[in-house]
């Protein structure tokens, strides 16, 4: 109950500080720069050297950039660095020799209103932490719901143990009320008799034909569950966690260093592969990052020998289903973790849902269609209006037929 | 009861007490002594292990690598396809194309709209050239006398040869491409002896000789189809094999359309057509006339005479007499239409040309249909200077060949005399993908490419340019012939900077290179149509053309839709795809009509051996409606002996015309035929020739009729009830299907299909549709999931009530009958009878009008095939991939290639059937989606309806008031429109338009 009432009012207080955030972004907005482009902008091109905080990940953070240095200075940097730093602002030279002398990638194509739009986002960012901390509060007692699950099947284990004993228990009065009705003379003899040890006791519960039976067709029943769930898990995968040919970790780069999927997976918004980096991709840090490690290594060796990585893959589904990425991220406005589990946390990428065709429909069945804003909807939107006053599940509009997944 | 004696018995076994009929007497199966039944502890016993084998394969999935990209090109992102815009050439053959590419690999070949050549229309060939990418009889490397050598060698001992030769030639068919010729022009500086000979397997030399003869130009015009009222064609078959059939389709059908609206088109042009044998166009045309190969000369005559004496200037020419079929009606036809006339003629024999070329002065024609004004490049072959070649090479003077990627000991008919002669060349070169019948008697084979891996470019008609861009690296150690040439030349140049710098400095004209490639076409517009007056002498010409007589049976030979002239003969779509006439894959035939089969004592079913002088060739007998009698038609493009395993197939019946004095124009006399053997079975997909009067399948009328009542020759069912007869829609037990978005629908005009199979082949290749071989076809197991259905006309009268024998009658076509084609694919029945049979639910219906089929849930009890009343569901009887019983393309890695990602591969054991593109439809509304947009009518093109050289398919969203299809049907649902076996009321997502003849009602078989 406690719980309950706690994670209520966290959960109001998120709201509330998100909705204000809310409004006061989209003013912000109005005033300088579109902050959620810059944030895909910033995503895309920026976060993997730059926090939007203090924090410095290759190269300084960002937080109060604005109040640092005048639009026209970031501009002329982020368009051409090299010049501002060969041209002898002061200012860039200090900055270059202090970040190990690594020159920034120069974004010539960024006008005024992309670095607007980056600048946006960054004082958003900033503006953010209370939400953050909200956020994760909530984020915090949703664990605990699972905590709640294990909880709930140690009190069903022992309640079934408990159960036992007082079938027995039962079982063993009933013995002893028979002998009870019996004739005095039986009692007086039975009574002399010598206790019965437990092991008779045991001897006479089994011998007894109702018991007998209950635990043959206990054993069956059990049998057959196992089988058949044994036979349902063909072919499904779940906590396959193959060992890599690099050690990569999605942890350190996804968790620790907040790289956008979409930077590296860079089919995930667009096709149907989300799609295994190219080694390319990883050059584009690792050529001044980390370049002695021996696992970074293994990627000089792949492009100077012209072999490419032979990665493992983890999420296999059969030939026979059809599935696309950008319906689920680019529309469905899903997220990766949705179906891929916490991978921010893993240093291994493991299979964490069973990616079984029932599993797919549970989500068709729970998940509501992200309609809001696409016009492709409006027309399917109305007419589920019409008949019913819910939201609008995937299933509603056909997201259960078989030619969406197989043909 | 009366008491007998009567004893019966099974057989004469049991009369005679046989041993084994005691013994087993009281055994009701008797079993035993069939050798290699499956016995029960057997079938236990591989039932056990199979049991055994499956849980411990299922115990440990093997592992799956996934290989990115070291560095991944920018525009390339798996999964997503890429366009690239080039260009079809083969030999003269063009059609600018669009080629869909999946991580570098092409897998289809569409239309490029921005050509105003071939409109973002193809033809089967052009599909099935994709396959030939993937030919596993490709050779590997290049060759010197049959071993492996490597390019450098190759080239330095060509070049060696080259110097030292005195005579060099250069042998290929038509060369479209400009920066080609280019390049030979340098070669030819380097070598001043060398010299290109160019020729046509299918030659249209004759042609432009008698232009020359008749209007001082020797060239072809553009035939401008459009702008004719009528149209006749004289062994041309124009909209299947003729010159430039794509272009001529897209004219042809624009006064082919009608409409129902009120203020439709009910306007359309008329159609004779003449014709040694049933082709695509004659069976097509409003009238179609029937001659001997021999009185093709004395028919034009014929009809100029008729023309002439319409006109008031009595009759010119001093030529016999003779009547044909609808001439009279021909010949007042064009004189009405005067100039709106277009008289095409597919003729070899100059003299008759120049009669044609006369007839249509005489009109005026040109300048209006025939325009001198843009000619055409099409078809550039010399046949003289090819005889002269011929000529050399035997005489020793040539002494260095250089075959460009032509097969002339094959297909041409000088073949032997060529391959004698090229044992007395010093050097010979052939640049080919295998070692062919040409390339397998020269010296070096200079590893050839396949189009789709090279740079190019085509001027297929002056004002016209085209760019070939490659849409995959050589896959073999390979180099096209441009680049050989180069090379051989002394150039070190690259052929795209070549091809680029040449473009630019030639033909850009200061536009952009990169939206040239973009476009794949840069057109500078036509001229004016231009004539031009006749010059030729026109009595010499009747003369010559009524001079040769022919004697006995006489042979015809023909190109068809499919295979052409065998260039792409080892190509197992085009093989399997049915001839659309004949309906015969794998091979051809020797056609004869049924009076003249019945008077050889020959039927369907029999093998011939036809002879002309000592040369004879051997085949299956074909009885073909239409052809005429005294004649037997047989296609060329077959026989092929080192094409590779699917190509070999049919007999070569060019060496029947060796010698023949009808050579030239592709005929012979005297023939003999003989039957050889009988009982054979064709792999023909129909065999069924008429629809026997059933106005639920089939329904056509005439222009007049239908220009008074746009539901003319509608059949329109009723249903008895209590209430008095109804439609049949208006009566149902089902609830239907609710679609509150979409409803996907199809329709399709039988008043423009030519039958022309693009969409088979089209359709085969999106859907990985496999291919089955002669032996199933035959079994009726061929798996494509559009078929096209031919039906001839009866001539008996239609039958009411029920009289079997008049029944019998009705299926027989008729001598020369009417012919009417219906694609025919699955109909996405809302109340689909498939769907309630289904004992798995691997059938079901969509929300937007789909008939699903879920491969994965199928068991394969066909129960739904067999309740299907279109018969459109293929059962896969076996698993057509990596199987050695089916060894076509999907039997080798080089072959799966071609698959599509977006379609499943379907294995054994389940059914499949038209999909209506279901992959195409979810990839249009996904972009839709991303774009936060509502769908737009023409974000989706099914591989059938956008290949569709007349548009005569019609896709889209009948819930869209917008779309073409909701327009189409707003007015021909109360017009032409109907749905197929309309009684049963299955209420297809198909609907067909009624077929309209321009046929005076006198002649019509069915008003």
């Amino acid at each position: 109950m406690l719980h309950t009432i706690t994670r209520k009012f966290l959960l109001l207080i998120t709201i509330v500080f998100l909705s204000g955030q809310g409004v006061f972004a989209q003013e912000a907005a109005a005033g300088a720069g579109d902050a959620a482009a810059g944030e895909t902008l910033f995503k895309n091109n920026c976060k993997q050297c730059h926090s939007p905080q203090d924090k410095i990940v290759v190269g300084p953070g960002l937080k109060g950039i604005e109040e640092r240095r005048d639009f026209a200075w970031i501009k002329s940097w982020v368009q051409n660095p090299d010049k501002v730093i060969k041209g002898g602002d002061k200012y860039a030279v200090d900055l270059f020799n202090k970040f190990n002398k690594l020159s920034m990638t120069a974004f010539p194509a960024y006008g005024d209103k992309e670095i607007h739009d980056i600048l946006a986002y960054i004082k958003k960012a900033n503006e953010a932490p209370v939400a953050a901390a909200g956020a994760a509060a909530g984020g915090a007692a949703a664990g605990q719901d699972t905590g709640g699950g294990k909880f709930f099947n140690i009190i069903l284990v022992s309640l079934l143990a408990i159960m036992v004993l007082v079938l027995v228990a039962l079982l063993a009065v009933i013995r002893l009320l028979s002998t009870l009705s019996k004739t005095d003379e039986s009692l007086t003899q039975e009574l002399a008799e010598p206790k019965p040890s437990f092991g008779e006791n045991l001897k006479t519960l089994f011998s007894n034909a109702t018991v007998r039976s209950a635990i043959i067709w206990l054993f069956i029943i059990l049998g057959t569950k196992a089988t058949l769930d044994g036979l349902f898990s063909i072919g499904v995968h779940q906590g396959y966690a193959p060992a890599q040919p690099i050690n990569f970790s999605h942890k350190l780069h996804a968790g620790d260093m907040e790289i956008d999927c979409g930077y590296c997976h860079t089919g995930v918004y667009k096709g149907k592969q989300a799609g295994i980096p190219s080694s390319s991709i990883c050059m584009n840090c690792h050529n001044t990052i980390k370049r002695e490690s021996p696992e970074i290594q293994k990627i000089y060796r792949a492009i100077e020998t012209n072999t490419p990585v032979q990665w493992v893959r983890v999420h296999n589904l059969p030939d026979l289903a059809y599935f696309n990425h950008s319906q689920h991220t680019a529309v469905g406005g899903l997220d990766c973790e949705n179906c891929h589990g916490d991978i921010k946390n893993m240093e291994v990428v493991q299979q964490r849902h069973s990616l079984t065709m029932g599993w797919c429909i549970d989500c068709h069945r729970q998940t509501d269609v992200n309609s809001k804003g696409n016009a492709y909807y409006d027309k399917l939107l109305s007419a589920h209006e019409q008949v019913s006053s819910k939201p609008m599940k995937v299933e509603d509009i056909g997201g259960l037929e078989c030619a969406k997944c197989h043909y | 009861m009366e008491d007998t004696n009567k004893r019966y018995w099974k057989g004469i076994e049991e009369l005679k007490n046989d041993i084994n009929v005691v013994k087993n007497a009281d055994k009701e199966f008797n079993f035993d002594e069939i050798e290699g039944g499956t016995y029960r502890r057997d079938f236990l016993k591989v039932l056990g292990f199979g049991m055994a084998a499956v849980s411990l394969a299922a115990c440990d999935a093997p592992v799956r690598h996934t290989i990115p990209y070291l560095n991944k090109p920018v525009d390339v992102e798996p999964g997503i396809p890429n366009y690239y815009a080039s260009s079809y050439v083969q030999g003269g053959d063009y059609a600018s194309i669009l080629v869909k590419t999946v991580e570098g690999r092409p897998i289809k070949i569409e239309g490029n709209s921005l050509s105003t050549i071939s409109k973002g229309c193809l033809s089967a060939q052009v599909h099935g050239s994709l396959l030939s990418l993937y030919d596993n009889d490709r050779l590997r490397t290049p060759q010197k006398k049959g071993k492996e050598i490597s390019w450098s060698s190759l080239d330095k001992e060509v070049m060696a040869g080259l110097s030292s030769a005195s005579n060099i030639r250069i042998v290929s068919n038509t060369i479209l491409s400009p920066t080609f010729k280019k390049v030979i022009g340098d070669f030819a500086t380097k070598y001043p002896s060398a010299k290109l000979v160019q020729y046509d397997a299918s030659s249209a030399y004759p042609l432009v000789q008698a232009n020359e003869k008749s209007f001082g130009k020797a060239a072809i015009p553009d035939y401008k189809f459009e702008n004719a009222d009528v149209i006749v064609g004289i062994n041309a078959d124009f909209l299947g094999a003729w010159i430039s059939p794509l272009e001529y389709n897209a004219g042809w059908v624009t006064n082919r359309k009608v409409s129902s609206a009120k203020e439709g088109k009910k306007a359309m042009s008329r159609h004779y057509h003449y014709e040694p044998t049933m082709t695509l166009t004659g069976a097509n045309a409003d009238y179609r006339g029937r001659y001997k190969p021999s009185q093709e000369g004395l028919l034009v005559a014929n009809l100029y005479n008729k023309v002439s004496e319409k006109l008031g200037q009595g009759s010119p020419l001093a030529v016999q007499k003779a009547d044909f079929e609808f001439l009279d009606k021909c010949a007042a036809d064009l004189v009405k239409s005067g100039a709106r006339s277009l008289i095409v003629i597919g003729s070899s024999d100059v003299s008759t040309l120049v009669l044609v070329n006369a007839l249509n002065a005489l009109l005026g024609t040109v300048g209006t249909t025939i325009d001198f004004g843009n000619t055409v490049n099409y078809r550039q072959g010399n046949d003289a200077e090819m005889a002269q070649f011929v000529a050399d090479l035997n005489s020793g003077t040539v002494d260095a060949v250089i075959f460009v990627d032509a097969n002339p000991v094959y297909d041409h008919l000088a073949g032997p005399e060529i391959e004698k002669g090229l044992k007395k060349a010093k050097l010979s070169v052939a640049i080919s993908d295998r070692a062919d019948e040409t390339a397998s008697n020269c010296t070096y084979i200079a590893l050839n490419t396949h189009f789709l891996e090279n740079w190019g470019d085509a001027n297929p008609k002056t004002g016209y340019y085209s760019l070939i861009q490659p849409t995959i690296s050589n896959i073999f150690k390979s180099r096209q012939p441009e680049a050989s040439i180069l090379k051989w030349s002394g150039s070190d140049t690259a052929y795209h900077y070549y091809l680029k710098s040449n473009w630019q400095s030639n033909i850009l004209g200061g536009k952009s290179w990169t939206q040239a490639l973009h476009d794949g076409v840069h057109e500078l517009g036509a001229a004016p149509v231009a004539g031009a007056s006749f010059i030729g002498n026109i009595q010499e010409a009747a003369a010559q053309a009524t001079a040769k007589k022919g004697n006995g049976l006489e042979l015809h030979v023909f190109e068809n839709t499919t295979i052409g002239t065998g260039k792409n003969a080892n190509n197992p779509w085009l093989q399997e795809t049915p001839d659309p006439i004949s309906k015969v894959t794998w091979e051809n035939t020797a056609a004869f009509s049924l009076k003249t089969a019945t008077e050889l004592g020959i039927a369907q079913g029999d093998w011939v051996k036809v002879s002309a002088g000592s040369t004879s060739v051997e085949l299956p007998v074909l009885i073909q409606p239409g052809q005429p009698d005294g004649t037997v038609a047989i296609a060329r493009g077959y026989g092929r002996t080192k094409a590779g395993k699917a190509g070999n197939v049919g007999v070569d019946v060019l060496p029947l015309l060796r010698g023949a004095k009808g050579a030239g124009n592709f005929w012979a006399d005297g023939i003999q035929v003989e039957k050889t053997k009988s009982g054979y079975t064709l792999a023909q997909t129909q065999t069924h020739e008429t629809y026997m009067g059933r106005k639920a399948v089939v329904q056509e009328t005439i222009l007049s009729e239908y220009v008074k009542n746009v539901k003319a020759g509608r059949f329109e069912p009723k249903i008895a009830t209590s209430e008095g007869p109804k439609r049949p829609n208006t009566i149902t037990m089902w609830n239907g299907h609710e679609k509150k978005n979409h409803s996907w629908g199809m329709v399709i005009d039988l008043n423009t299909c030519t039958g022309c199979a693009a969409c088979v082949v089209s359709c085969q290749a999106e859907n990985n549709i496999p291919v089955v071989g002669k032996a199933e076809v035959a079994r009726a197991r061929e798996m494509h999931w559009v078929r096209i259905d031919r039906y001839y006309s009866s001539d008996a009268p239609r039958e009411t009530g029920y009289n079997p024998n008049g029944y019998k009658a009705m299926e027989v076509a008729s001598d020369n009958p009417e012919v009417i084609f219906q694609p025919m694919m699955c109909q996405h029945c809302s109340n689909a009878p498939c769907e309630t049979v289904c004992p798995v639910l691997a059938t079901t219906h969509s929300s937007e009008g789909l008939n699903q089929m879920t491969y994965n849930r199928c068991v394969g009890t066909r129960y739904c095939a067999n309740n299907c009343p279109y018969k459109v569901r293929r059962f896969n009887w076996f698993k057509y991939f990596e199987n050695d019983d089916f060894d076509y393309a999907f039997n080798n890695e080089l072959g799966r290639m071609v698959i599509n990602p977006e379609v499943t591969v379907r294995s054994r054991g389940v059914i499949e059937k038209c999909s209506m593109c279901v992959q195409r439809i979810q990839a249009g509304k996904l972009v839709a989606k991303k774009e936060k947009r509502p769908l737009k009518d023409g974000d989706i093109k099914l591989a059938c309806s956008s290949s569709c050289p007349t548009g005569c398919i019609t896709f889209g969203d009948m819930n869209d008031p917008e779309s073409e299809i909701s327009k189409l049907l707003a007015h021909e649902k109360e017009g032409r429109a109907f749905h197929m076996l309309e009684e049963i009321n299955v209420q297809p997502q198909l609907s067909y338009l009624v077929k309209v003849r321009n046929k005076d009602k006198e002649d019509s078989k069915v008003v």
